[in-house]
């Protein structure tokens, strides 16, 4: 797998789909998209970057283990639909804080905290996965 | 906010702080599993931070139980949204009490863990996984919709799944495999139903569907129900569907084998108790000879598997199917005095099956044999192990005073009440239910004579005396101190079960007659 051609164009391949990720987890709360296939894109990008340059290197690149990524958006998301204990209304009921920043306004919400929850898990348990076929057929 | 600009599919009053105790439970547990993945490599703490969770988790439930005790079942709808189309949480006596089981259970299993686990097996997630598996027991049990059921069910199956590949041996990925087949066949059916019960209703909350199925199609109903027996009948292990239990449970360390043990199968056959006897009474009672000849057939033939099976935790295994079938007994009996003694006995299997497969280990640490053939001579060897043994033996079968005698009792009594009304059915059931607790005897006082009074291994002469492992004082602390605790819980359980049975009996009052819970959940006006 890892000709010169695609060790060259990985980096910038990952580099798109890391920003493609986030951009597709924020529109998607209205819109097509989402946590999970955002989660499942910024996978892909690190399974690239794993064939492209090595397991060990992608795991360096990320610097904490996926598996504790997973974790970290579980206790978000868990997070989120506590918040609203503070409104006394139910578990998970989401609260809305418009930022205006001069000519827009930038809606910010626990549903969104709960995405990037979704997000980190799909992340971390696909990317571990990925991560781990790959060592197996290295080794 | 304006309250006139919250549309009308909105829930207006504020929700009370107290209200929270029925989602903290789960919320906990998840939040603890979350965190122990992050943490799972540094020593000491993951077993810490998950004990002082599961405490915290024990705590709202009790703060739960009490106030349902008082003011009935309690509900709460997710995210603001009226019932039917929110995802409530209801928990009824019944909900709530196992659940208060379960997490009593796990703290006794994260503690007798703590004197099996080596520093090599640091950072396999394995509290981690305690905690999802008890988010979803709890989320399973306290939930009221159906397809919030489901999600648990999922939540159970892919936490256990890593919890029966933990260590990694290759009769590990034989049980595993088998397990993990059968009950994905099973959620899979349960998806199947939930997908046609909400083509005919129209709705998965569980308040709802008790409304809604009174006046749908009886013939489609009574099919989802049958498909619904299939489905949770194969989770909970009952007769023809058993055959993954034995095949699995014995393979992953003993702690796991215990917690699975307490958790599993109690989930399978509490979904049944809701789905038959509350949410589809009509279609129970259809499909009551088949629930019967279930039962009857659980209860005969898993006792006499564990007869014939010499390997210890494989052999246990067959006793936790049998108790599979006294629930299913309750079921199939149409009375208030049944449910309660099938609730009562699914309380008094969480904690009995778990402390059975908790003391398994400990004898398999000491002989180092998994099979009793080649076991023996541990009476003289270790005296508390074998009282306690010998007590869950005398529990499991329903011997007084210990806890599993009340259960059966509720049980025999509501099947005498029906046989002598004239159901000859119900008399059969009667003495099959009386058929297990004999075979049982023998199965388990069979286990014990092998064990601990058989001077050595089978067929080896009087003098040839076997070489036991000699524990360490961790082991002695956390594995017998655990077991010891957890029998000693089930003792006074049953030498005091009028409050069980108080529970028992409301719990059971409310399932059958469902008003309660459906006002709780807050639809008691859009019901006839």
């Amino acid at each position: 797998m890892s000709t010169i051609i695609f060790r060259t164009i990985a980096p910038l391949i990952v580099a798109i789909m890391l920003m493609f990720s986030v951009y597709v987890c924020l529109r998607g709360h209205n819109e097509p998209g989402g946590g999970f296939i955002g989660g499942l894109i910024a996978a892909s990008a690190l399974a690239i970057w794993g064939m492209a340059a090595g397991v060990e290197t992608a795991r360096k690149a990320l610097w904490v283990d996926p598996l504790a990524l997973a974790g970290a958006g579980v206790f978000a998301a868990a997070l989120s639909g506590l918040a609203s204990v503070f409104t006394g209304s139910p578990f998970m009921t989401s609260i809305w804080l418009y930022l205006d920043l001069g000519e827009t306004s930038v809606p910010l919400s626990t549903p969104m905290i709960f995405d990037i929850g979704v997000y980190f898990v799909v992340l971390g348990t696909i990317t571990s996965i990925a991560l781990a076929l790959q060592s197996g057929e290295e080794s | 906010m304006d309250h006139l600009a919250l549309p009308t599919a909105m829930i207006e009053t504020p929700t009370v702080l107290a209200d929270w105790v029925i989602v903290l439970p789960l919320v906990l547990a998840l939040l603890g599993a979350a965190l122990l993945l992050m943490l799972r490599q540094i020593r000491h703490v993951p077993a810490l931070i998950a004990g002082l969770v599961v405490i915290a988790i024990i705590a709202c439930e009790v703060a739960l139980l009490q106030r349902i005790a008082v003011e009935g079942p309690l509900s709460m709808t997710m995210g603001k949204w009226l019932p039917p189309f929110g995802i409530s949480f209801t928990a009824d006596i019944f909900g709530a009490g196992f659940a208060l089981a379960a997490a009593l259970v796990t703290l006794i299993v994260i503690i007798y863990a703590e004197g099996e686990r080596g520093p090599d097996e640091r950072g396999d997630g394995f509290h981690a996984l305690v905690l999802l598996l008890l988010a979803g027991v709890t989320g399973a049990f306290l939930t009221g919709d159906l397809f919030n059921l489901y999600v648990w069910f999922e939540v159970m199956l892919i936490a256990s799944f890593g919890l029966i590949v933990t260590g990694g041996r290759p009769l590990q990925l034989d049980g595993a495999v088998k397990y993990g087949f059968l009950n994905f066949l099973a959620t899979t059916l349960f998806l199947l139903s939930l997908g046609l019960i909400y083509g005919l209703l129209g709705t998965l909350n569980m308040a709802d569907i008790i409304g809604k199925a009174t006046t749908a199609n009886p013939a489609a109903l009574t099919g989802i129900a049958a498909l619904l027996l299939l489905a949770f009948g194969m989770k909970a292990a009952a007769f023809p569907l058993n055959a993954w239990l034995p095949a699995s449970y014995h393979t992953p360390p003993a702690v796991i084998s215990a917690l699975f043990a307490g958790l599993l199968t109690k989930v399978g056959v509490y979904a049944l108790l809701r789905a038959l006897v509350q949410l589809l009474p009509a279609s129970r009672d259809i499909l009551e000879p088949a629930l019967l000849l279930v039962a009857i057939a659980t209860l005969l033939i898993a006792p006499l598997g564990a007869i014939a099976e010499t390997n210890l935790r494989r052999a246990i295994g067959f006793l936790v199917i049998g108790g599979i079938g006294a629930v299913l007994a309750g079921i199939a009996l149409p009375s208030e005095g049944g449910v309660a003694g099938a609730a009562l006995y699914v309380f008094h299997a969480i904690l009995t099956m778990t402390a059975l497969y908790l003391v398994a280990g400990l004898i398999e640490r000491r002989t180092g044999q998994r099979d009793t053939r080649l076991m023996g001579g541990l009476y003289a060897a270790s005296t508390p192990l074998s009282v306690l043994f010998l007590v869950l033996v005398l529990a499991t079968a329903g011997v007084p005073p210990f806890l599993g005698f009340w259960p059966k009792l509720l049980l025999l009594d509501a099947g005498l009440q029906q046989a002598l009304a004239g159901d000859w059915a119900d008399g059969v059931l009667v003495l099959a239910l009386l058929a297990n607790a004999v075979l049982t005897l023998i199965a388990g006082s069979r286990l014990w004579a092998h064990v601990f009074w058989r001077s050595g291994a089978e067929g080896a002469s009087e003098h040839e005396t076997i070489t036991l492992r000699t524990p360490g004082a961790r082991e002695q602390w956390f594995g017998l101190g655990a077991s010891v605790v957890l029998t000693a819980l089930i003792v006074l359980a049953g030498l005091w079960p009028n409050l069980l049975f108080e529970g028992a009996r409301t719990g059971a009052a409310d399932l059958v007659d469902p008003a309660r819970y459906i006002a709780a959940v807050g639809l008691a006006e859009a019901t006839p």
